[in-house]
């Protein structure tokens, strides 16, 4: 009897081996085929390396969401950067981080990443997967070190789980710590505002004053905030900042050293830029209004200003207050309605 | 048993391949050689925060010193070079940790070696390569001890803190060189990537697959400080990414001499 039910134990657990083979199986992660939008050039970032999964995504949505990523456990990602602001910190001029503390530069949106070939007002992260690095090393954003994350997230089940479904084991490591949030913010396309279905031609209308204000736009904007991106990524400065905020915040100079660098910053996309005040690498400006009137009345000359903002001798862009206001029109077709409430990249 | 012969004969003919590589080293089989990274201070072992003086007559005391070496070379008498293949060729040295400051570079070809090539600091190419090619020593999350700049995406190459009274007192007297800069991704950029080539004169580094050569380096703080350059604390207690890092970064490579071979 003794060896029957020894046997019986065999071969229950060939029974129990089977099904969790089978179980195996079944949760190899899921693929997932990002759609390029037509009007968009082909994306940076090599995907081949990092394939998207949903497993991944979920796990990386999960991250981007959880304080666990700060010191104190208090600040998220997705703390600084909102949803119904396309991913900026609505209300804040400069990052506002652990402790009440305050950085120097206004917080950039999470949109379109893939495109880009580097990160932050300076570009001094030249990876998607480094991105999240610098906000939880700055002392006053997160100021928390990958380890400690990794130790947090090791101590929950859901996160071993949640591991294990992305990368086929429980191992929570660095670099699928980063290539998960990578996944998520991937997908974080924008590309189905208004203009978009019109350039696209896909039965929007603009209208009049809108169409006006693209031609304006066109004409005065889209040397710098070029292609259907709305930058050309590159390092300018705008006249914004006084010779005493260069002092403070030198933008790309601190990264290249170079001196012709100087209060030079990355030319922002405008996408969703109707929801993303306040403007500016230092956040000093608050409405559309005064970043049209600022670039008319108020471009301060030094000798790295742009010289696409200096015309016959004279600093800044000339226009209407009729124009800017067309401009401001056109700007508003930006936005897109769908990005700011998909459910996909939502809290809750 | 037909199968126990051939294994037999196996054994036999690799016992014998063996053996004749100790005639001509040249030929066939590879073995092991560790070079030790020791840390001085002039004619002393280096320890952290002991007092010494430096040239500039500041005395100081060292609290940290790590460095990370990469692509090592190592060339024959006769001219042979073998490169350590780049995917294990890049060590984090640490002076707090004994262990690290002994490499180990196996699967070397049998030969009898007399310089040493290396990169203090990590290439460009590495630098910039998808994180799931960059782990241990290069993972950039885990930080190693602070060796990573995370807001302008490079490794600190080397990083050497300590105090002296040289040092400004609003800075606690502390004094804190973390050097780095592989060149600028896109745009050109800082770059401190510094290789030396260590000769070791007449001696060699016997390497035969029994045997486990180990060469002797000398890594002198006294040196950072004295050549080619005259640094002086008081002047620079502060270095970081900025353009005088070129001079301490050419300063740090004379503090690697070869000093002798155990084989």
């Amino acid at each position: 009897m003794k060896s029957c039910y020894a046997f019986l134990f065999w071969v229950l657990l060939f029974a129990t081996g089977c099904s969790d083979d089978e179980q195996i199986k079944e949760k190899n992660p899921a693929p997932v085929v990002l759609d390029i939008p037509a009007n968009f050039p082909e994306p940076v970032y090599d995907l081949a390396a990092n394939p998207l999964t949903e497993e991944g995504i979920a796990l990386g949505k999960m991250l981007f969401y959880d304080p666990a990523l700060s010191r104190d456990n208090t600040i998220s990602c997705g703390f600084c950067h909102q949803q119904p602001t396309a991913f900026t910190h609505h209300g804040h001029d400069v990052s506002h981080g652990i402790g009440d503390q305050l950085g120097r530069r206004n917080s950039l949106p999470v949109q379109n990443l893939l495109w880009y070939r580097n990160f932050f007002w300076d570009g001094g992260v030249h990876n998607l997967d480094l991105v999240p690095l610098n906000a939880i090393s700055n002392p006053v954003e997160m100021d928390e070190e990958t380890p400690n994350i990794l130790r947090k997230l090791e101590g929950q089940q859901k996160y071993r789980d949640k591991f294990k479904a992305a990368f086929g084991s429980e191992e929570i490591t660095s670099t699928r710590f980063l290539q998960s949030l990578t996944q998520f913010m991937a997908t974080m396309v924008s590309a189905n505002s208004r203009y978009d279905r019109y350039v696209r031609n896909e039965g929007m209308q603009l209208t009049s004053n809108e169409l006006q204000g693209e031609i304006l736009f066109r004409q005065h904007c889209a040397s710098c905030h070029a292609t259907d991106l709305f930058t050309d990524q590159s390092f300018r400065n705008n006249g914004f900042s006084s010779a005493e905020d260069m002092a403070r915040d030198s933008g790309r100079e601190e990264i290249t050293l170079n001196p012709d660098d100087r209060g030079k910053f990355k030319v922002p996309s405008l996408r969703n830029v109707e929801y993303t005040a306040p403007y500016m690498h230092n956040g000093k400006l608050n409405t559309l209004q005064d970043v049209l009137n600022f670039y008319v009345t108020n471009v301060q000359v030094s000798p790295t200003l742009d010289p696409l903002l200096m015309q016959n001798e004279q600093p800044g862009i000339s226009l209407t207050v009729d124009e800017r206001s067309k401009i401001i029109d056109f700007l508003k077709t930006l936005t897109d309605e769908e990005f700011l409430s998909d459910r996909r990249f939502s809290e809750y | 048993m037909k199968i126990l012969y051939s294994y037999l004969l196996l054994f036999l003919s690799l016992a014998i391949v063996a053996c004749d590589d100790d005639d001509d080293p040249s030929t066939g089989g590879t073995g092991q050689i560790t070079i030790e990274f020791d840390n001085r201070a002039g004619n002393d072992d280096l320890e952290l925060l002991k007092e010494y003086v430096n040239g500039a007559g500041e005395s100081f005391q060292i609290s940290k010193l790590n460095y990370y070496i990469s692509n090592i070379s190592l060339t024959t008498t006769d001219g042979k070079v073998f490169i350590v293949p780049q995917d294990s060729s890049y060590f984090l040295i640490m002076e707090e940790e004994g262990e690290s400051q002994h490499v180990h570079l196996r699967n070397v070809p049998s030969g009898n070696y007399n310089q040493i090539s290396f990169t203090i600091g990590v290439d460009s190419l590495r630098s910039t390569m998808d994180i799931s090619k960059r782990q241990g020593v290069l993972d950039p999350a885990q930080g190693h001890d602070g060796m990573y700049w995370t807001w302008n995406s490079g490794y600190i190459f080397f990083k050497m803190e300590g105090t002296s009274p040289a040092a400004p007192s609003d800075q606690d007297n502390k004094f804190y060189y973390h050097i780095g800069g592989y060149g600028g991704y896109e745009t050109p950029a800082l770059n401190n990537i510094r290789t030396t080539t260590l000769d070791m004169g007449s001696a060699v580094a016997q390497v035969r697959p029994e045997k486990n050569p180990q060469v002797h380096l000398h890594v002198d703080v006294l040196e950072f400080f004295s050549s080619p350059t005259s640094i002086s604390i008081a002047d620079h207690p502060l270095v970081m990414f900025s353009e005088y890092s070129t001079t301490v970064s050419a300063n740090y490579v004379s503090m690697f001499k070869y000093h002798h071979v155990h084989n």
